[in-house]
């Protein structure tokens, strides 16, 4: 009789939060980690320079208005791009200029980069418990 | 600074497709052609709705 396929064991919850905070953080990161470098080489690269590019062209990093939902949500997209969005916070980048012909363009690069890294960040987890 | 429409529209197009590609396709030429595919509607939606969109008067 053959032998059953041997699937590998699901992995702990706690290996599976520390790979999400990483690949959150570090954009690609969950990736390289999970030996996909080529992938997360170019998430590496593709995802900071998307978010630079919004805040260079002066766009907004939003703060958490809880008065203001809308508000609120951009910045929660924003806030998916991970320590490009805190270092660009603590470094006070991304005060973002109203009158710049640039300015919704800025704001599109930043909320955009964000919400792929969450996209990453999920990619990187089925890829840890084995759905892809 | 980049201030053209155009270059932006472009720029966007190109990381977004770039992204998707990668997410869903694991093959590098299915990834090429999901991402071309991608980029080559991004640009012509822009173009043809701008076209639609000319005539407006606000």
């Amino acid at each position: 009789m053959p032998a059953k396929p041997q699937t590998p064991p699901p992995p702990e919850v706690g290996s599976l939060v520390l790979l999400c905070l990483a690949a959150w953080a570090i954009p690609g990161v969950g990736h390289i980690w999970q030996k996909r470098r080529t992938k997360g080489l170019i998430f590496l690269v593709a995802l900071p320079l998307m978010f630079a590019i919004g805040l260079a062209i002066h766009g907004r990093l939003f703060p958490f208005d809880f008065s203001d939902p809308f508000v609120c949500m951009i910045a929660g997209a924003e806030f998916g791009g991970g320590l490009p969005y805190l270092i660009g916070n603590a470094l006070g980048l991304g005060a973002g200029q109203v009158r710049a012909v640039t300015y919704e363009y800025g704001n599109t690069f930043l909320m955009t980069a964000g919400l792929l890294n969450l996209l990453v960040v999920i990619d990187a987890y089925d890829i840890a418990v084995g759905r892809k | 600074m980049m201030q053209s429409h155009l270059l932006l529209l472009v720029t966007f197009a190109f990381f977004v497709s770039l992204v998707f590609a990668l997410l869903t396709k694991d093959d590098a030429r299915e990834q090429l052609r999901f991402g071309g595919m991608m980029f080559g509607g991004f640009l012509a939606a822009a173009i043809i709705l701008g076209w639609l969109m000319l005539p407006f008067p606000f």
